[in-house]
């Protein structure tokens, strides 16, 4: 225990004190301009406090964040469109909806690669095509024409963030689906077993290990296109609304919040597959 | 033992093609194997042993000539599950018991529970794995995994087993030991076996009929019938029929080798 704890201390002190540093340095000019302005002259202690305390410093030092969330986590009401963990939920609501659209999705289109030899030959260049293509760019698009077709709130979102995460999953799923060898493909033809006995019994439970490493990158795929997605929408609700309107009023601290609520929220969703994926391929006895 | 015949090949050819130009697996190969037979292919790697096995189990598809298994073609005798095959690697699925592998074909074949459950007893039995059921693969060790792919094997009602160099995987003293049992075995369950190897002592200490072959093309050279008893304690080994009988099987692998 004691050996992973120090290092990952080690680390996480470094990148405070690297943070500190470049709070310092970043807003320093401002706080020189104030003092010019008011006829002061700062000594180096007033010089680094006012760093670390402005209103809307350029990098915000990390205990203004954390107090910023404090604020906005615990003591705000969840109902309240102030709290970050009512945003946090607006988010993750539509991220788990496109995820589940995405590996859905992903899924479907492994095992049509699979098992149809037109598919195999045609979808994965349009596959690939399309994450060549900038989400940004298509995000407004998509929930432009599906307000228009009447479609409006939680799945336009959600459609972006299935768009992004979809990928990683095809990819890993057709790797799995094609991972049993070619004896134990034979060995299924010894037993005349149909192709969907041969897919549940032998490829299904093959792809395990690779389902799980692209269902952890999908999942990060797909809170990014949450907040993507919740850009263009007019900066109603989100994680997403959140950095836009702080973006909008040069509420730096606002920004960096919510960034440090998305990795958070990204860590723990990411941690949470990893657990179910040890459990699973230990039971499954494939570690 | 009757005599009928369960494969027959006549005129047996598969020729793969590569890039350096063809490649003449089987040349003409013809072979007849009656019910309750032990027979044994042995031959340098490139002989085509394998590749005849895999044509048996309508896993290779030859070239031109024919060959029938129970009297049907090799893929209609395959759809009816008329024979069990035991590659050279266990293949047992990890997260399934040993139990649950056995039980793997029954349930593709769509066998009711109760009988999967005793035909599981009887073959783990017949192995001697009775009690590892519950047991995952990664609990035993490669012998018993590959005893436990055979009581797969035969855990649907083939009368044709066949057998891929099922123990070269093996140390020599876990594979006397298999190979005491697999005749065992056959004798308790009368099945007709087809077996490649690429040991001499292991192709005369199992068979009723040993099939030498040589590479380039593919061809048998020799097919030797065996003057030993069916029953065969270890030390037959030492008899002097025994290694009369190896003596024939390496100078018809040595003959086979004087062509190239």
């Amino acid at each position: 225990m004691r050996l992973t704890v120090l290092p990952v201390l080690t680390v996480v002190s470094a990148i405070f004190l690297i943070w500190y540093a470049a709070a310092v340095w970043l807003n320093a000019p401002w706080a020189y301009d104030k003092a010019t302005r008011t006829g002061e002259t700062l000594s180096a202690q007033t010089l680094v406090a006012d760093t670390w305390s402005q209103e809307k410093p350029k990098l915000p030092a990390p205990h203004q964040v954390g107090a910023e969330i404090w604020k906005t986590t615990v003591e705000k009401k969840i109902t309240s469109k102030r709290s970050l963990i009512f945003h946090s939920w607006v988010t993750l609501s539509a991220t788990m909806l496109g995820f589940a659209l995405g590996t859905g999705l992903g899924i479907a289109l492994a095992v049509g690669i699979v098992y149809n030899r037109t598919m195999d030959m045609s979808v994965m260049p349009w596959v690939i095509a399309s994450q060549t293509i900038p989400i940004l760019a298509i995000a407004p698009m998509i929930i432009v024409v599906l307000n228009a077709v009447g479609v409006s709130g939680l799945l336009p979102k959600a459609m972006i963030s299935m768009y992004l995460s979809f990928f990683p999953v095809v990819v890993g799923m057709v790797k799995g689906l094609r991972s049993p060898d070619a004896m134990q493909l034979d060995q299924m033809r010894t037993w005349n077993a149909s192709p969907s006995q041969t897919f549940w019994r032998l490829r299904l439970p093959s792809s395990m290990p690779y389902l799980f490493t692209s269902l952890k990158i999908a999942m990060a795929a797909s809170l990014v296109g949450a907040i993507v997605g919740e850009l263009p929408t007019g900066a109603v609700a989100g994680l997403g609304a959140r950095l836009l309107a702080g973006s909008y009023y040069g509420q730096t601290i606002q920004i960096w919040s919510a960034l440090i609520m998305a990795a958070a929220l990204a860590a723990a969703l990411v941690g949470i597959i990893g657990l179910v994926q040890r459990v699973t391929l230990k039971r499954m006895g494939m570690t | 033992m009757t005599n009928a015949t369960v494969i027959s090949a006549n005129r047996l050819s598969l020729t793969f093609e590569t890039n350096d130009g063809p490649v003449h697996a089987l040349k003409d190969v013809s072979l007849d194997i009656d019910k309750g037979e032990f027979v044994s292919f042995i031959g340098p790697s490139g002989c085509g042993k394998t590749t005849f096995l895999r044509c048996m189990a309508d896993l290779e598809h030859p070239t031109s000539g024919e060959i029938t298994v129970n009297g049907v073609s090799a893929e209609e005798a395959r759809r009816m599950r008329a024979y069990g095959y035991v590659f050279q690697a266990a293949g047992l699925y990890p997260w399934r018991t040993i139990g649950g592998n056995v039980r793997l074909p029954l349930e593709i074949m769509g066998y009711e529970k109760p009988d999967m459950d005793a035909r599981v007893d009887r073959v783990l039995d017949l192995v001697e794995l009775s009690g590892f059921e519950r047991k995952y693969p990664w609990q035993l060790s490669g012998g018993m995994q590959q005893r436990a792919s055979i009581a797969r094997a035969l855990a649907f009602d083939a009368d044709i087993l066949l057998m891929d160099e099922p123990f070269g995987a093996l140390d020599e003293i876990v594979r006397d030991h298999l190979n005491e049992q697999l005749l065992n075995l056959w004798a308790r369950t009368e099945k007709t076996i087809a077996f490649v190897t690429h040991s001499i002592p292991e192709a005369v200490y199992l068979s009723t009929k040993i099939v030498v072959m040589s590479p380039r093309p593919g061809r048998i050279t020799d097919v030797i019938e065996s003057p030993l008893p069916r029953d065969r304690p270890l030390d037959i080994r030492d008899t002097p029929e025994f290694l009369e009988v190896a003596h024939r099987v390496r100078e018809g692998l040595r003959a086979g080798h004087i062509d190239d």
